[in-house]
């Protein structure tokens, strides 16, 4: 029999705000978290506009030798899951006797790369490295880290794929549940915001240049988007079994309803319409919904002129003439790549619970295909109870999650 | 540079970089123990005393070396 799956806890860190509150009302305000960064136009990025996330302090919180292992991303992962157990209720004692899982998004770790091998030319000894860089380069940092900070003990897995990482954690995180693999796992994504870590991306020019107005450079759907902002962070995102939330008297947030997935089989870097489509076909009918059930949707959109014309014409696609509302939170926050699948989840979450639809700031005109869709401008306030988040990434990945608000 | 700055010098390095009290690294405390070093950690005690004194050693000379004491006399040994 397959069990539900509910959400108990949430964590977020990102350049919207340091926890939940912060983003909550970061996300009212339709505050933007961009910035121009004077360090990348002097290492001579094409695009100097960033995403600003503050590295979290945490010594005095862990050891030496636990940070020692963990680049600036697991570090954003640490304290967004930090708040999530807190939220879910979840002490160190439950987590050290149970078979908790690990499911994370996490797709490059670029920073200790670079750092190790400028050392070790430099000394011309691999010792000088040191010992935290070989945990800190693999694209398994995360999850081998909290692991070990946290004790858990059930499944213990990043997930690369891509801009889609997050998502398809949660996704597939939600099927080891559902199959009664797993009864609860730590599920999220985290993105390193350092310039090395962006610098390849920003020489196929796929940022946006509007340097000279950083709070307007990320636009999703509007007729003049010029590129994605990068950004990062880390979020986390809890799922258990409805009956292992009810058994220990948990919070229950919401509910995991669907996972569509689907991959283009076409070209690296240019979406098409059909992978997308399918993904939220899936997704719909994985949920056993129907798509007027949906009450808000937030799309991939990251602010490329190809990419968003191609996720409108998928979602005027799926959605035919019923139009909920749709909205990139990338306006406000930028792309947060590995992390946006679960970001995006924790951000359509607190609109949710407080009643409200972000502004898709900058979207001033439409084109021909954001035409088609529902996009607000300014804030709404609307009471819903389901929506649907897509997540897409290079090499045509797609994911997509219903999530309802949960009723018993 | 003399015994008495090595041992300035290396104490100042080690609690910063262990985050332990200057205190504690005494001649006759066991480095390990002290310093809470595991085979990894010892990594980074050699990068640190090569880097600092800019000598050439490695994990396997430096984990015969057991108390502070020892490592003082071990780091004026090798820049003498």
């Amino acid at each position: 029999m397959e069990r539900r799956v509910v959400i108990t806890g949430v964590g977020i860190y990102s350049c919207l705000g340091k926890n939940l509150e912060e983003v909550k009302q970061s996300l009212w305000d339709g505050k933007s978290g961009i910035i121009f960064d004077e360090v990348r136009k002097s290492m001579g990025f094409r695009s100097a506009l960033t995403g600003h996330v503050d590295l979290p302090n945490l010594k005095g919180i862990l050891s030496r030798n636990q940070r020692v292992y963990m680049p600036e991303q697991a570090q954003y992962a640490y304290v967004a899951t930090a708040e999530a157990l807190a939220n879910a209720k979840l002490d160190q004692d439950y987590l050290e006797s149970h078979e908790v899982g690990l499911l994370y998004g996490n797709d490059s770790s670029a920073e200790p790369v670079v750092k190790s091998v400028d050392t070790m030319r430099e000394k011309g000894d691999t010792t000088m490295i040191g010992s935290g860089g070989i945990f800190q380069s693999m694209n398994s940092a995360v999850t081998m880290n909290l692991s070990c900070i946290f004790k858990l003990k059930g499944i213990n897995l990043t997930v690369s794929g891509a801009c889609a990482s997050g998502s398809h954690a949660i996704g597939l995180g939600s099927l080891l549940i559902k199959w009664g693999l797993q009864d609860m796992v730590v599920c999220g994504g985290a993105q390193e915001i350092n310039p090395y870590s962006v610098c390849s991306f920003d020489g196929i020019s796929a940022f946006s240049t509007r340097e000279s107005d950083p709070t307007k450079a990320s636009r999703p759907f509007d007729r003049d988007r010029d590129g994605l902002v990068p950004s990062g962070g880390g979020a986390t995102v809890i799922i258990e079994s409805l009956e292992s939330a009810i058994k220990r008297g948990a919070p229950i947030l919401a509910e995991v309803i669907g996972y569509g997935f689907s991959s283009n089989g076409d070209h690296i870097s240019v979406p098409n319409v059909d992978g997308p489509r399918r993904s939220l076909e899936m997704a719909i009918r994985e949920a056993g919904i129907r798509k007027e059930e949906i009450g808000y949707v937030n799309a991939h959109a990251t602010s490329t002129h190809v990419g968003d014309q191609n996720e409108a014409k998928a979602i005027a696609a799926v959605f035919d003439t019923y139009k909920p509302e749709v909205t990139s939170t990338k306006s406000q926050t930028g792309h947060e790549m590995w992390m946006a699948g679960a970001s995006e989840v924790i951000y359509s979450m607190l609109m949710m619970k407080n009643d409200f639809i972000a502004a898709n700031i900058n979207f001033e005109n439409p084109d021909e295909d954001s035409a088609k869709l529902n996009i607000p401008g300014q804030r709404v306030s609307k009471h819903f109870d389901t929506f649907l988040s897509n997540s897409f990434g290079f090499g045509g990945t797609n994911s997509t999650l219903i999530i309802r608000d949960f009723k018993g | 540079m003399t015994k008495e700055e090595i041992i300035s010098k290396v104490n100042a390095l080690l609690a910063e970089e262990f985050e332990v009290e200057e205190e504690v690294i005494t001649p006759d405390a066991n480095i390990k123990k002290t310093l809470e070093l595991d085979s990894l950690s010892l990594v980074d005690l050699v990068a640190l005393i090569d880097g600092e004194f800019g000598i050439k050693t490695n994990g396997a000379e430096m984990s015969k070396v057991l108390t502070f004491g020892e490592l003082y006399d071990f780091i004026a040994g090798k820049i003498a």
